[in-house]
């Protein structure tokens, strides 16, 4: 067994005889789902604490519990009644994810978070006076509207505009749940258009109703795994690659990008997915001529020509 | 492997009678008389061989509880002692009392599960079962109407720890603007969540001023220069305040308006931020307001052909001037030789 394992598994029994000491006569099978464990391995757990005690380790310095079918309740503790002290990480850990819902727009139960959170910090002592300090983004009115349509539990109807394609959409989707990630508010929702679970940015949503029937996303509408991000770029998109001067180069930091190859020390090769050509050309475009496509030669025609129509319409010709 | 397990099994039986022996006793207690008391240590004192082996697993052991967080105290309980000895004081082992209504608990539950795959998550699930097992119970099924999702980089923690201990540190910083990454050295202060980006604020050793890093751009390894409670955090300076005004475009007022000719049922992008809309036959006339003229022409030739700048001239010359210079780099033999290959 790797020491990591026994060193977890330390931590677990310093801590389960409080645990359990607070709870007398819980049923094994809910402990063991509280600490996260199997109930066998809490079984094994508990057989091993019983050979643990005081100096002496007589009948009565031993730990000791009874064991009632599958409910446990400790009757001498050893002097281990209490949980270890939060660890530094621990403390961190608590402390700056309180201090992000707390700062999260639209959150309702901001108060119950606030005293959480000193609470936590006091119990951690001096360790949760953490470093860390938390401002998420505003937009607060919005998202609260959002929020609090998506608790009534209704589908709603939306105008949404989709910036991949620049197109100003009408939806009905089924909301799921509400996030803030990268800085941005967004609705998770069943999109019935689509038939397929959406994240809708929050300041894109350009409208919003109620509909008269309850949200009722189906069974197949799962929670987007966002542990990578919120842009996941898919194989089927196409690659593009540009050729990036300095005044470019922040996309390097907002899109996910495949490849970032410096050429020479003022000009970067850049390879990205991009939604479709539509949405290349008008970010290259965007991006003016301090940016030029390497290929696909489809993208590099399509930004040409968009420019010389464009210029025709200024009554400009180019030779 | 059931020999292993044997041997682990009797290592954290070992441990926990450890912890056990010295929460009870006020004396310090040696080496050697640990040996004496805990199951698990016995060994023949006289044997150097063996004494060897027993130190060698005391020392793991002690490792192992310091690694866990449990404050292993060293001393002599009087002058008489000659050999340092060990205890643990409860007040320093225990998690003080905490009392948290069910409505505090459903969020530190939330809070917990934020970290979901990211960096602290193990931590995380850690101090939700410490504060289990001090009683409270904890909802794992809660949920507000919004949550953040958590992520940090991997330069959160090294920096977070170097801020604790109070450790200068150095890393090599990327800016995509400038063209070489450079080394820098820092006596960090602080690390904030600024608009859902992550930085770290302190005195930087070289320009002997106060900066600002963003994680994203630290590359590679953050190394510990330095020895811990080097320096002192001023206490007045408010880290985000200072991120936001160097990160943040100061706001800006839209004076300028601009009229451009949209395509029917084009370049919505453009439209949503029309204040007024008048559908003619060539398209529809729109009305915008701009801050600043250069960066208004830049979007606005993001749509192409779709949208035309008729005014005021500022806006339609940029615009015409940036086509130019687009159009140029893409000269039509060039690009067909390239359709070619």
């Amino acid at each position: 067994m790797p020491p990591a394992a026994s060193a977890d598994r330390l931590g677990r029994l310093l801590n389960l005889v409080p645990y359990l000491l607070a709870r007398p006569g819980i049923r094994i099978a809910e402990a063991a789902g509280d600490l996260g464990v199997t109930e066998r391995q809490l079984r094994e757990d508990l057989e091993l604490l019983w050979m643990c005690g005081l100096p002496g380790y007589g009948p009565g310095d031993l730990i000791d519990m009874a064991i009632d079918g599958d409910q446990v309740t400790i009757t001498y503790d050893a002097g281990i009644d209490r949980p270890l002290r939060l660890t530094p990480d621990e403390a961190l850990a608590l402390a700056v994810a309180l201090r992000m819902l707390a700062e999260t727009p639209g959150l309702a139960d901001r108060a119950a978070v606030q005293s959480a959170l000193a609470k936590v910090e006091s119990a951690a002592g001096g360790l949760a006076d953490s470093p860390v300090a938390v401002r998420l983004p505003g937009n607060a009115d919005r998202l609260d509207t959002v929020r609090s349509a998506v608790e009534r539990r209704k589908a709603l109807h939306i105008t949404y505009y989709a910036a991949t394609r620049d197109e100003t959409t009408e939806r009905v989707v089924d909301p799921m749940r509400v996030l803030v990630a990268e800085g941005h508010g967004y609705l998770e929702a069943w999109c019935r258009r689509a038939g397929a679970v959406r994240l809708f940015r929050v300041d894109r949503i350009d409208g919003m109703t109620e509909l008269d029937e309850p949200a009722a996303p189906p069974p197949q509408a799962q929670p987007v795994d966002l542990s990578d991000g919120v842009f996941l770029p898919t194989p089927d998109q196409p690659l593009i690659t540009l050729r990036v001067g300095r005044s470019g180069r922040w996309i390097t930091e907002y899109y996910p990008c495949e490849r970032v190859v410096e050429e020479s020390p003022e000009l970067w090769l850049v390879s990205l997915r991009a939604a479709d050509l539509g949405w290349a050309r008008r970010l290259v475009l965007g991006l003016g001529p301090d940016v030029t496509v390497v290929s696909p030669d489809a993208l590099a025609e399509a930004v040409r020509d968009q420019a010389e129509v464009a210029l025709a319409a200024y009554g400009v010709e180019v030779d | 492997m059931i020999a292993s397990e044997n041997v682990s099994r009797t290592r954290t039986e070992r441990l926990v009678n450890l912890v056990i022996c010295l929460l009870s006793t006020r004396r310090f207690l040696t080496a050697s008389q640990i040996a004496a008391t805990v199951p698990g240590y016995e060994h023949d004192a006289d044997d150097p061989k063996d004494h060897e082996a027993f130190q060698r697993k005391f020392e793991r052991d002690k490792a192992e509880l310091r690694e866990l967080g449990v404050p292993l105290e060293t001393g002599t309980s009087s002058i008489l002692d000659a050999e340092p000895g060990y205890r643990i004081a409860r007040r320093d082992y225990a998690l003080p009392d905490i009392h948290l209504a069910p409505d505090e608990a459903s969020a530190v539950g939330i809070a917990a599960r934020l970290w979901r795959h990211a960096g602290l998550s193990a931590a995380a699930s850690s101090a939700l079962t410490k504060l289990r097992a001090a009683g409270i119970d904890v909802d794992p099924h809660a949920t507000f109407g919004v949550e953040p999702v958590v992520t940090v980089d991997p330069a959160f923690r090294p920096l977070t720890q170097a801020v604790r201990d109070r450790c200068a540190v150095t890393f090599t910083y990327r800016v995509p603007e400038h063209d070489e990454a450079a080394t820098r050295r820092l006596q960090p202060w602080g690390v904030v969540c600024w608009r859902g980006r992550w930085y770290v604020v302190g005195h930087d050793l070289d320009r002997q001023a106060e900066r600002c890093f963003r994680l994203s751009r630290i590359l590679g390894d953050v190394r510990r220069t330095g020895r811990p409670g080097a320096y002192t955090p001023p206490g007045d300076v408010d880290m985000i305040d200072y991120v936001a005004h160097w990160s943040g475009r100061p706001p800006v007022e839209r004076t300028g308006r601009a009229t451009v000719l949209v395509r029917h049922g084009r370049a919505d992008g453009v439209r949503r931020w029309a204040e007024e809309i008048a559908p003619g036959p060539d398209g529809d006339r729109m009305v915008l307001r701009y801050a600043e003229p250069e960066w208004f022409a830049a979007w606005l030739v993001g749509y192409g052909a779709d949208v035309v700048a008729l005014d005021p001239p500022e806006v339609r010359d940029a615009v015409v001037e940036r086509l130019r210079e687009i159009a140029a780099v893409y000269p039509r033999e060039a690009s067909e030789t390239a359709g070619v290959s």
